[in-house]
């Protein structure tokens, strides 16, 4: 327990460290919902009807741009083959990294994620349910894209094959994160999608660090 | 603690480690090559005779019914190529043996090409019939997913110059991905959708008339048999371009 709080301790002080890295992943976030009043037009009711996909494909995709920092920095200076050979089984060592890029990218993320919903002219009812499907999706993004990040490590223009590797994943999570919200702003309830979204974290909590860790295992010999 | 089904596990597995060297297998792949293609060739032309001709036409849908023994038996043989592409993923990882990686890297393309003849002929299908080339309902969206899912796993093995690595990289991806198969299999009883509920294989039987059921059959056995004679071939295929890239290596390396 010691050496998985030691690993989120350091991967937290790193994030931070590296402040504009995790700011640039919201900056992303931002600047790629800014383009679509700009591209569909900036009619507040087509913005509304498509605000919550929006939210969910630029989530995505800010995700997806930051997975490089999981592993790869650890694995090019040789820290991640410290680890490796230290007390803590690489399965936690990833749970604990998840964890910490779950707080310094999915968590802002989620903050960030209110206010351009209202600039989307997301109606406000709506909001509640964004936070929780969101709060719940991010740590699934997290945990399949360590998964892809473990398994391009070292591998020539592992960026383009990260994403063919992750994004088909991520579909399932966007198909319920955006089902959340459109079925609470109509009235009916988001509780079944919540659930499906729920159903999703646990098992790829435990399978996700298994197989990531399998990957570093691989990439570490 | 029954030893019973142990021994059995154990008695198949080493008769599976006799077929797993190299040389026996290429010589097996000989000699079961021509009945297969033989197979094949006989089961596309009865299958085909049936079902464009001898089978009767939809009450309904008149001729275009006839794009199900095209459509049908692809997307059966694009779930089971996966099926086994992660079983032999599997048994590599297990048991580190080469053949298996290699068999499921053979078996990729196949199956993605399944998955694409799945994709395209429904697309046509569902044009007369549904009104649409496309619809995003929960079976063809996770059709789609496995058809990225193949192709993530071939790039994967290109990504690496070390076959060993490359092939445990794989296999890893292989298995993650099957999560996505019950999904599709599924996905028409989860979810209220366009596409129509299982209707050949059913605890109460096939609800398809026999007169369709033949042909439809008679297909999958075409494309099962085509599977495996393709499979055999780029299996030898591998299997050679592995020696000689291993034979390359030592005349390079005095």
């Amino acid at each position: 327990m010691r050496a998985f709080l030691a690993i989120l301790r350091r991967d937290m002080a790193v994030a931070l460290a590296q402040g504009a890295a995790t700011l640039l992943s919201v900056a992303f976030f931002v600047v790629t919902i800014t383009l679509f009043p700009l591209g569909v037009g900036p009619d507040p009711a087509t913005l509304a009807r498509i605000s919550s996909g929006v939210l969910w494909v630029a989530a995505l995709l800010s995700v997806l741009l930051s997975l490089d920092r999981l592993f790869q920095a650890d694995h090019e200076d040789g820290s991640l083959e410290q680890i490796g050979l230290g007390p803590l089984p690489l399965e936690l060592v990833v749970l604990a990294k998840v964890l910490a890029h779950w707080l310094s990218t999915g968590l802002p993320l989620i903050l960030a994620a209110p206010v351009l919903a209202l600039l989307l002219n997301m109606p406000v009812s709506g909001l509640p349910v964004l936070l929780l499907a969101m709060a719940l999706g991010t740590p699934i993004l997290s945990l399949i894209g360590a998964i892809g990040a473990a398994l391009t490590l070292g591998v020539r223009r592992g960026g383009v094959l990260l994403s063919l590797i992750v994004l088909p994943l991520y579909i399932p999570v966007l198909i319920f994160g955006v089902a959340a919200v459109d079925a609470s702003i109509s009235g009916l309830g988001a509780r079944p999608h919540l659930l499906i979204l729920a159903a999703m974290l646990a098992p790829s909590l435990v399978l996700a660090p298994l197989a990531a860790g399998a990957s570093i295992r691989l990439a570490l010999e | 603690m029954s030893g019973l089904p142990w021994a059995a596990l154990a008695a198949t597995s080493s008769a599976m480690h006799r077929f797993a060297n190299p040389t026996v297998a290429l010589r097996l792949a000989d000699r079961l090559m021509p009945w297969s293609a033989s197979l094949c060739a006989g089961l596309f032309v009865v299958g085909l005779y049936y079902a464009l001709v001898a089978s009767p036409i939809d009450y309904q849908q008149r001729d275009t019914v006839r794009i199900m023994y095209v459509h049908v038996p692809a997307a059966w043989m694009a779930l089971g190529v996966y099926a086994m592409m992660a079983t032999a993923s599997a048994v590599g990882l297990v048991w580190k043996h080469p053949l298996a990686d290699l068999s499921a890297k053979a078996a990729a393309p196949i199956g993605a090409g399944f998955t694409l003849i799945c994709l395209v002929t429904g697309a046509l299908w569902g044009q007369p019939t549904w009104g649409t080339w496309w619809v995003w309902d929960a079976r063809l969206t996770s059709v789609l997913i496995l058809f990225f899912l193949y192709l993530g796993y071939m790039a994967l093995w290109q990504a690496y110059d070390d076959p060993g690595r490359a092939a445990r990289a794989a296999a890893i991806l292989a298995l993650v991905g099957v999560v996505n198969l019950p999904v599709i299999k599924f996905s028409v009883d989860w979810w209220n959708t366009l596409h129509q509920p299982a209707s050949v294989f059913t605890l109460q039987g096939p609800k398809i008339d026999p007169s369709m059921l033949k042909p439809l059959m008679l297909m999958a056995g075409a494309y099962l048999a085509f599977f495996v004679t393709v499979l055999i071939y780029r299996l030898k295929a591998e299997i050679l371009a592995r020696r000689a890239s291993v034979l390359r290596r030592a005349r390079a390396e005095p």
